[in-house]
């Protein structure tokens, strides 16, 4: 599906992902391929414990592929330096900053370490790239706020603008709506469908909320125990990919509303 | 918008004005009344009515105002290393097993001398043998501990091993203790109550010297340090190379606080309070702004201290540790219960 115009900015080759320990390795997914355009919103779904974090800690070069490729804006992820690395993808964990006395601007400050200099003075194009992330996020008002006085979708959207002020092509969430309420959930999602348009960034995203996912992505990278699919949401559904992502006798998908419905 | 550090420039000009008002108290003030005009006399060269007044001013209590300030400094800085590396409120200086290796070697040296005998007691003889006996115990532990975080990522697992360090050598000091005479054992206590006096300029000189390595290593780490208040993960998302930082800061950490320990004895509470009581008036977890405030409040605190434990108008001095443990652990108790929690 993809056209050669297009701008590949992540892409994964026979990859396969797991741990490795001095006597054995530990598969935990493999055939993994993708390649994902600039300026998508990529949802990743799957099943607890099939392997998402691992597979977005290998591709946010945190962990060694087992097998396999992976390339990252044209160039293969393990020839980066740790610092180049950091101009072309920044993550949003699931972790909160270990440090909760910061304050919502100093937060999203940090985003800028990759440019700034030893003693990590800000020039002009930092605070305006720190201004525009803040405004992007609607997180301006919260600047003088300490981060222990926020509420989780605060915290959240304040870890976005942190992402965003680091100015990467890529950015990876891991699971950004845990802990949300729905209209939480909904707007952080939509927010991310927001900026992957209007700034051209790709933003790849772990979640369980399948169903906003299918309505908000652009493709989707499905795991399921037996296979990993790439498609388009629409493509994906007419393949049936969804009814094989939980065991069919207690969940079941359906084509027509786009939803998960428990199974009597 | 973004605050620098020209935002609390009035608040490092107070900090100064204070650190001069207590450098002065603590000088003027001790067990022989000395009318202040005289101190200043005796501090720039001045004539002064009486010549003890002025061997007092110039060799006994500048040399211990100036290891006062820096001792309390450098515990200070090495408190909000460890903190920030750490990611726990608890950790200070001494949660490494720093002090808990200059112990051993100072009891080695002291109690060991009485139950081995021989080498042991020839060495006591030396003035400068308790410091290289502390000075190597904190060493080798700091060698330990830098084998351990090449082997293990997880910087959990060397807060651990530093209280593990803490426990065996408590353990073997009280072996120690348990052999060895009365009149060894006193010398020992009153090594571990810390002593800021009796320095020689050529031992201030050395302390000098580890404290501007100290700082000058944790100034380089600044940039780091602020981007560890996130987590080790996203650090390393930022670009940060984390085995050479956290190597940077033990190596820092061990050089302030085992060269301070040397030569004052083991120092408790600055390291722990004075970060967050400098963190409770900047409003900040800035490492650039962080470092210069509790170099100067860590300076102040111990000062205060001082002046206290040398009791000013009585021919008693108090024990340092005795008195920074007083003051810090109310101050720790008050900081939680006003926030009812404690960050860093």
């Amino acid at each position: 599906m993809a056209s050669e115009e297009k701008h590949i900015i992540l892409e994964a080759n026979h990859l396969a992902t797991g741990y490795q320990s001095k006597r054995k390795s530990t598969v935990i997914s493999e055939h993994i391929n993708f390649r994902i355009e600039k300026g998508t919103l990529v949802g990743l779904a799957g099943a607890n414990g099939i392997g998402k974090s691992t597979l977005l800690r290998t591709l946010a070069g945190m962990q060694p592929a087992l097998s396999g490729t992976m390339k990252l804006d044209g160039t293969y992820i393990e020839d980066f330096t740790p610092l180049q690395l950091a101009t072309k993808l920044s993550i949003v964990l699931t972790e909160p900053p270990a440090s909760k006395n910061m304050s919502v601007e100093e937060f999203i400050s940090l985003g800028r370490q990759p440019y700034t200099n030893w003693m990590g003075s800000l020039t002009d194009d930092d605070i305006t790239a720190i201004t525009n992330a803040m405004n992007a996020t609607d997180t301006l008002k919260l600047a003088n706020r300490r981060c222990y006085e926020l509420s989780d979708g605060q915290l959240q959207r304040v870890a976005i603008a942190r992402a965003l002020a680091q100015d990467t092509p890529l950015i990876i969430l891991d699971e950004p709506t845990t802990h949300l309420d729905l209209y939480h959930r909904a707007y952080i999602l939509k927010l991310l469908k927001k900026l992957a348009k209007e700034t051209q960034k790709t933003i790849l995203f772990s979640t369980h909320e399948i169903d906003l996912a299918i309505q908000l992505s652009d493709a989707m990278l499905v795991m399921t125990p037996h296979a990993i699919h790439f498609d388009t949401p629409c493509r994906l559904i007419k393949s049936g990919t969804f009814n094989t992502l939980f065991p069919e006798d207690t969940i079941g998908f359906d084509a027509t509303t786009g939803r998960f419905s428990i199974k009597n | 918008m973004i605050r620098t550090s020209q935002t609390y420039r009035t608040y490092f000009i107070v900090l100064l004005f204070l650190l001069t008002v207590t450098f002065l108290l603590n000088i003027s003030l001790g067990s022989v009344q000395i009318p202040i005009g005289e101190v200043f006399a005796a501090l720039f060269g001045g004539e002064t009515s009486k010549e003890t007044w002025r061997f007092i001013i110039v060799e006994y209590r500048l040399p211990k105002a100036i290891t006062a300030l820096i001792a309390g400094g450098g515990l200070a800085v090495s408190g909000l290393l460890m903190q920030t590396l750490f990611r726990n409120p608890l950790a200070g200086p001494f949660v490494l097993g720093l002090s808990s290796g200059a112990s051993l070697g100072v009891a080695l040296l002291i109690l060991g001398a009485g139950v081995f005998g021989g080498f042991f007691g020839n060495l006591l003889a030396s003035q400068w043998s308790l410091v290289i006996a502390s000075a190597l115990g904190s060493f080798l532990v700091l060698l330990a501990v830098l084998a351990v975080t090449f082997r293990i990522k997880d910087t959990m697992a060397i807060l651990i091993i530093g209280l593990m360090f803490g426990s065996v050598t408590g353990a073997v000091v009280a072996v120690l203790s348990y052999f060895s005479n009365a009149e060894k054992l006193q010398q020992f206590i009153f090594w571990s109550f810390g002593s800021l006096g009796n320095q020689s300029w050529q031992g201030i000189l050395i302390l000098v010297i580890c404290f501007g390595i100290g700082l000058l290593l944790a100034l380089f780490s600044s940039k780091s340090l602020n981007s560890l208040l996130l987590g080790e993960n996203y650090a390393k998302s930022l670009g940060i190379h984390l085995k050479r930082t956290t190597v940077i800061i033990i190596l820092a950490t061990s050089i302030l606080a085992g060269g301070i320990t040397a030569f004052a004895g083991p120092i408790a509470f600055i390291g722990l309070a004075v970060p967050h009581i400098t963190r409770q008036y900047f409003t900040t977890s800035n490492h650039f702004v962080l470092l210069p405030a509790v170099v100067l409040c860590g300076g102040i605190l111990l000062l205060l201290c001082d002046t206290v434990a040398q009791l000013p108008f009585t021919e008693y001095t108090l024990p340092i540790n005795a008195i920074t443990s007083l003051i810090g652990a109310p101050v720790v108790i008050w900081l939680l219960v006003r926030k009812r929690k404690l960050l860093f």
